[in-house]
């Protein structure tokens, strides 16, 4: 007997998927309504994508979430690919339960006690609110994704190539260059976009350490929405739904190949 | 062990430190201080200074006066209450949409299920900002979902629905959903076939052999699944401030405009403080729950 899919599996699939959906194909079509009533249609028009890239104020808070999203990223992958190595690796030292301790805490950490203790730290060693804090707030939180998303990839990990790589002559370095990092990448990139997209997308931690300068896209989009639903801010998200959607739909492309390419390696090394 | 062994653990460990369990610390301190017209806008703040006695001046300066504050104020005891009632509530609804998902997603045919996974992951990588605001624009007066009400017959005056607990409701459970399909259909596609043929030839109708051998197996993903939506919902802001109306009350948003509006750092400390309290026990029982897990994998 194999597995059914009976008529009750086929209608909760069809249902939850249209949930899931349906209110993000709703926005993107009414991005494309000629009204500023967003929710009276008068026909087709796609001069709200015109307005958005006129407009100064999103221009610049979208520059200043990438430049934070790609330097907090970079260094939350840094940090926590050092981290998770030290968890895996390093063995016991001094303060290691505190250590993990603090490697989850910020997963579940509710957003708001997050922003408001990184905001009162800023403001007593005296450092002005602006990009550099934005970063250090975003990489501590996503450093610790990161270093969950690596570990496990480290747990799983065959040492005896490494050992291999040494007693071959590699020095530590080399070893970890040549050998590690080749086989934790996948983790490691995972855990940047991860991190870059976790960045990208807060709004409560930003919204605390950000400065008056330093306005990032989903502070903007939020003090907007606030006011009510606008046509600017559907074609903005519709822009950013199809940045996402092409950019999952091609990584599991990449790895569906990548996972066909080795079977195939697989099956033509048992043949010799 | 090396210079650079140890820069391994060092590095990082100073850096969360300095950036997690400093800045708490401070939370703490300042949620025993007072609120004051000053920069920044509590007193006593810690003067070095002064040498071992301005130590001293400050410890005494410290108090649990905001702690009383927030038991004697109704306010805050409301919401807790409701924050702990609005994220129970849409735990359950969330678990009700999504284990028939999850359990669709378990019997499709193998070849499709990559693909139904990539579908439920992809939300999650869209804003979470931008899913919360599409439901302004179904949800409104005149939104998508009483036009279409409208146009059907089946109401003749539009009906509130944003800005209610109803919308609070339909946000979390809209953008946690993933977070309760992904662990529920991880247990039930590890489900042992057999089993289910075994009740069958046992006589168990299909409905039986799924109360009997289907969902008492899901339990672990279940459970994972609710406190993965129930933790962070306790402490969410987004969906209540653009959701929510002014009879929602929680504890997050109460966090934020105490910060923001009443610029009363202290309070909003010792808000911060409890309601980490509150949730350092769900905290504590999820981690067992995945300990257990590991150890029945193994």
């Amino acid at each position: 007997m194999t597995r059914r899919f009976s008529w009750f599996n086929a209608t909760s699939l069809t249902l939850g998927f249209a949930f899931l959906y349906l209110p993000m194909v709703i926005l993107v079509i009414y991005s494309f309504n000629a009204s500023r009533l967003v929710t009276v249609w008068a026909g087709f028009s796609t001069k709200w994508y015109g307005e958005l890239l006129r407009n100064e104020a999103f221009l610049k808070a979208a520059w200043v979430t990438l430049k934070v999203a790609l330097l907090s990223s970079t260094l939350a992958t840094v940090l926590g690919t050092m981290a998770a190595y030290a968890l895996v690796r390093a063995g016991r030292f001094p303060g290691r339960t505190l250590f993990s301790g603090m490697i989850y805490a910020p997963l579940v950490m509710p957003e708001v006690i997050t922003g408001l203790s990184l905001l009162l730290l800023f403001i007593a060693i005296g450092l002005d609110r602006g990009v550099l804090t934005i970063v250090l707030a975003h990489t501590t939180f996503s450093m610790c994704y990161v270093s969950v998303v690596v570990s496990a990839r480290l747990v799983s990990f065959d040492r005896s190539l490494e050992e291999a790589a040494l007693d071959l002559g590699c020095t530590p370095f080399d070893a970890f260059r040549s050998v590690t990092l080749p086989i934790i990448a996948p983790a490691v990139i995972s855990g940047w976009l991860l991190a870059f997209t976790l960045s990208l997308d807060d709004l409560v931690i930003a919204s605390f350490t950000a400065g008056p300068s330093s306005t990032t896209l989903p502070i903007k989009i939020f003090s907007a929405v606030r006011l009510g639903v606008s046509p600017e801010i559907n074609a903005l998200s519709s822009i950013l739904i199809l940045i996402v959607t092409v950019g999952v739909v091609s990584a599991a492309l990449v790895s569906k190949r990548t996972i066909l390419r080795r079977e195939a390696e697989a099956r033509k090394a048992r043949r010799q | 062990m090396s210079i650079r062994r140890i820069a391994i653990v060092a590095i990082p460990y100073l850096w969360l430190l300095a950036l997690f369990l400093v800045p708490f610390a401070i939370v703490v301190k300042i949620s025993l201080s007072d609120a004051a017209l000053a920069i920044p806008p509590y007193v006593p703040t810690l003067d070095l200074s002064a040498g071992l006695e301005g130590v001293k001046e400050f410890f005494a300066g410290l108090d649990f006066e905001n702690f009383v504050f927030l038991t004697e104020d109704e306010l805050y005891w409301r919401a807790y209450l409701s924050s702990l009632k609005i994220a129970l509530l849409s735990t359950a609804l969330t678990l009700l949409v999504g284990y028939p998902i999850a359990y669709g997603m378990s019997r499709a045919p193998s070849e499709w299920r990559p693909t139904l996974m990539m579908l439920v992951i992809l939300p999650f990588w869209t804003s979470f900002l931008i899913r919360v605001y599409a439901w302004i624009g179904i949800l409104s007066n005149e939104g998508f979902l009483n036009q279409l009400l409208l146009w059907s017959g089946l109401i003749t005056e539009p009906l509130t629905l944003l800005n209610t607990n109803f919308a609070v409701y339909v946000g979390i459970v809209y953008t946690y959903l993933p977070f309760m399909i992904l662990p529920i259909y991880a247990t039930l596609e590890k489900l042992d076939e057999s089993l289910l043929e075994a009740a069958e030839d046992l006589g168990c109708s299909r409905l039986s052999s799924f109360w009997t051998v289907t969902l008492p197996l899901s339990r672990p993903g279940v459970i994972a699944g609710c406190f993965l939506v129930f933790i962070p919902a306790i402490g969410e802001f987004v969906i209540p401030s653009l959701l929510g109306g002014s009879e929602t009350l929680m504890i997050g948003k109460v966090l934020w405009e105490e910060f923001f509006s009443n610029r009363d750092w202290p309070v909003a400390s010792a808000v911060a403080v409890i309601l980490l309290l509150v949730l350092v026990i769900p905290i504590i029982l999820f981690q067992r729950n995945e300990q257990k897990q590991q150890e029945a994998d193994q």
